[in-house]
């Protein structure tokens, strides 16, 4: 016998907003790139004990793939499975490029960008709530990111391969907590040099 | 005033650096590895892997590199390596040692990070494959940083993640820094001028 879940979460977050979902074990959470090409900076937590977080090296490594997709569990710094891609319209998405800040756009922009919003910036504000301050921030995932590496060592920024209605799927290993920004950047192609909001869609019992 | 330290094999130290000194840290065996975080002056600063590497457009650790913190300092400068490629994408198995290092400090799980793979090299194939690199390093390898804030390092010589080699020596040198930094980049110029407008 089929069920067929409701969706229990339904909402759409501003270019440049954020938001903290709890999410349980066994729940899927559908993020979708509305407009295309828009970074969508993701921090797993396990919900109840949040030193055990997302770990995107340790993700890499274990993997051996720079990329991720559809089958990559999402690891924690202890290795534990947080998260599962359970599907992915767009194939691949950044997890070594981090999360865009006032003080990072400084360094790549130059001054004039100090005071434009920033991903680590809805990062600290979302996840004051649940007690994730500074000292929890690991490195995030970047959902319809796209950051080439080559066998040289160099890293480039590329154009996203997302496009409107694409997706990317999540199922929870444990209950999590999912920090989201909707990356409000605009002065690299990593939203299209246009930040659009995106729709979050969760399944869960 | 200078002093050396030779960390063995399977080990870990961390010790206070205040700015303007140069670390070396030699291989001293093959498949050295020296997985390294970085503290700034109150430990709540750290370094900052991604930030690091998007600013510089390079996907491992090398000369004339600086390596930046969340806060958008230069903590340290890569000044000269015999080695252009140090591993920075595949980070550390959480252990014991390195959680003791950081207790010492008051530090915990929660102020680990992405860490530079000092001697190591996971080669990048096809775009997106990751393949450990035996026999990048020999004994005799270095690389040398340039503290550029009153930094607190943590190293530990366990193997590689992806390695199946015995893990080799690593000595430690620390003496004063006689030249400034000449980056290459306007991005590692401006986190150098941001650290030393700390330092005023
Ligand atoms: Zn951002």
């Amino acid at each position: 016998m089929t069920t067929i879940l409701e969706s229990t979460l339904d909402t759409t977050i501003a270019a440049g907003d954020g938001a903290l979902i709890a999410v349980p074990a066994g729940g899927r959470l559908r993020i979708v790139d509305l407009h295309g090409n828009q970074a969508v900076d993701t921090l797993l937590y396990d919900a109840h004990d949040l030193d055990n977080r997302y770990s995107a090296f340790d993700t890499v490594r274990e993997q051996r793939a720079v990329f991720l997709t559809t089958g990559s569990r999402l690891l924690s710094t202890r290795l534990d499975e947080l998260a599962v891609i359970t599907g992915d319209t767009c194939g691949r998405h950044d997890t070594i490029g981090g999360a865009c800040s006032q003080e990072s756009n400084v360094i790549r922009y130059g001054e004039a960008t100090r005071h434009q919003h920033a991903c680590r910036q809805t990062f600290l504000r979302y996840g004051a709530q649940a007690g994730i301050g500074q000292r929890n921030l690991g490195h995030n995932l970047n959902f319809f990111m796209n950051v080439p590496v080559d066998p040289g060592g160099n890293l480039s920024f590329a154009d996203g391969l997302s496009a409107p209605g694409k997706y990317v799927e999540l199922t929870a290993s444990r209950d999590l907590l999912v920090l989201i920004s909707n990356c409000p950047q605009l002065n690299n192609p990593c939203n299209g040099w246009n930040p659009t909001p995106v729709q979050l869609l969760g399944w869960w019992h | 005033m200078s002093y050396q330290h030779e960390l063995p094999g399977g080990t870990a130290w961390s010790f206070p650096v205040r700015a303007g000194r140069l670390i070396r840290l030699t291989a001293l065996g093959p498949d050295a590895n020296a997985t390294m975080l970085l503290f700034g002056p109150d430990r709540l600063d750290r370094l900052n892997v991604p930030d690091t590497l998007k600013a510089q457009m390079s996907a491992c650790i090398r000369p004339p590199m600086v390596l930046m913190s969340d806060r958008g300092l230069a903590l340290a400068s890569v000044t000269a390596s015999t080695l252009d490629w140090h591993d920075c994408l595949t980070g550390f198995r959480q252990d014991q040692l390195l959680c003791t290092e950081l207790a010492k400090h008051g530090l915990g799980e929660a102020d680990l990070h992405a860490s530079i793979n000092f001697f190591s090299k996971v080669a990048i194939a096809d775009d997106t494959r990751l393949a450990y690199s035996p026999g990048h390093a020999a004994a005799g390898d270095t690389v040398d940083l340039r503290t550029e804030q009153d930094v607190l390092v943590v190293i530990s010589t366990a193997p590689h993640p992806l390695s199946y080699h015995d893990p080799a020596s690593v000595r430690v040198e620390v003496t004063p820094a006689t030249e400034l930094h000449r980056p290459q980049r306007d991005e590692a110029a401006r986190a150098l001028e941001m650290s030393r407008r700390t330092l005023v």
